[in-house]
């Protein structure tokens, strides 16, 4: 009985091995591949994108020629189910958003998760951040630091002001320290 | 031996007739390729769990039948995890916590618990191969009719006209039960019709 069950067990426990050597690299290199593409998907005239020395939630993203374009920020916090993901491009000079891209969410299909969506996600490029982000609703943004909120998912779109603003106050911090 | 493969596609379909492995079944079907995908990972891990329970059916001692099979089905579970997230990442993250979580899918243990530690190798695999198809069409059902009412589009083409109210309540919870009751009721209505046919020819 005890045999058996041993045995069962220590056999899972090496094909498993097998499986998790056979995928691991893949999944690291899908993970990145995805973080770069929504990058690119910002910046679509970026060339070099490196992480910012010391800081693993940042990347600098320049042209070809070696101009800084501007900034990658991994902007991560709790939404209206779980925890949304995403990518924070700003400007150099760290006065305009170049665009936002979800990477994960949890939001409620047909309603939240339509923040990963150009009529929402679009309103962030050239979106200026010399003043915190604001959402309004059911109107036309006025400022240009408005955004207009997804009609029934307040929630959602207000997590995603609230965790870029949180993340590009941080990442603006920790710029101007160096 | 044909019987084997072709009950689990109609006379003894694990969703419409058994009702087993629900929440799958409801949770993933808000499109068509997800319902796809989740069952055909299912199919994968009720075929190669049911091959080899039912090899080693006779060397398994009967008190610690359960421990034994439930280290086998997550064995397989956790290949098809990883291998999802290694090679269709995008459909992983969309099935999200739902592919580990067929471990704990009543078809599965139910299949090696009631066919394969009783039968021979070839039937056993026909059977899960039966149900494993029969899920995957129950959930590809599901999927497109929820897909198609709430985002007028099936396995992403679309297919209703432009300006097409969606009705997001298909896709919500809520719309997965509303689904699965109709589609439950019609099966049974069209298996009524059936059985009259049949004694009338009697």
């Amino acid at each position: 009985m005890l045999t058996a069950l041993t045995a069962v067990a220590v056999l899972s426990g090496i094909s498993l091995v097998g499986v998790y050597n056979y995928a691991t690299p893949r999944i690291e290199v899908n993970v990145k591949a995805e973080t770069r593409k929504a990058i690119a998907n910002i910046f679509p005239d970026g060339a070099d994108i490196k992480p910012v020395e010391g800081d693993e939630e940042m990347f600098s993203v320049k042209d070809k020629a070696g101009n800084l374009l501007g900034y990658a920020i991994i902007a991560e916090g709790n939404g209206y189910q779980g925890t949304i993901k995403m990518i924070a491009g700003v400007t150099a000079d760290l006065k305009t958003m170049e665009g936002m891209e979800v990477l994960e969410s949890q939001e409620t299909p047909g309603l939240g998760a339509e923040i990963a969506n150009k009529p929402f996600a679009g309103q962030f490029g050239g979106l200026q951040i010399t003043h915190e982000i604001e959402y309004v609703k059911n109107q036309k943004p006025s400022q240009p630091y408005q955004v207009e909120a997804i009609t029934g998912a307040t929630i959602s779109s207000r997590s995603v002001v609230n965790i870029l603003n949180d993340s590009i106050s941080k990442a603006r911090k920790a710029l101007e320290g160096k | 031996m044909i019987k084997d493969f072709t009950k689990g596609l109609w006379k003894e379909n694990p969703i419409f007739v058994q009702v087993l492995g629900m929440c799958p079944t409801l949770a993933v079907t808000t499109k068509a390729l997800f319902g796809l995908s989740m069952g055909l990972a299912t199919t994968f891990v009720v075929v190669s769990s049911s091959v080899v329970i039912s090899l080693i059916r006779k060397m398994v001692p009967a008190q610690v039948r359960i421990p034994m099979f439930t280290v086998i089905i997550a064995t397989f579970v956790t290949a098809a995890d990883y291998f999802l997230k290694a090679n269709f990442y995008q459909i992983s993250k969309a099935l999200g916590p739902y592919v580990p979580l067929i471990v704990v899918n009543c078809i599965i243990l139910g299949r090696a618990e009631a066919y394969a530690s009783k039968n021979n190798v070839a039937k056993s695999f026909l059977d899960a191969l039966g149900m494993g198809i029969g899920f995957t069409c129950a959930l590809i059902i599901l999927g497109s009719v929820r897909e198609l009412l709430g985002g007028g589009s099936v396995f992403g083409y679309q297919i209703m006209w432009p300006g097409f109210t969606k009705w997001v309540i298909m896709i919500l919870p809520a719309g997965a039960f509303l689904t699965l009751g109709l589609l439950v009721g019609l099966f049974n209505v069209i298996n009524g019709k059936f059985e009259k046919q049949k004694q009338q020819a009697r």
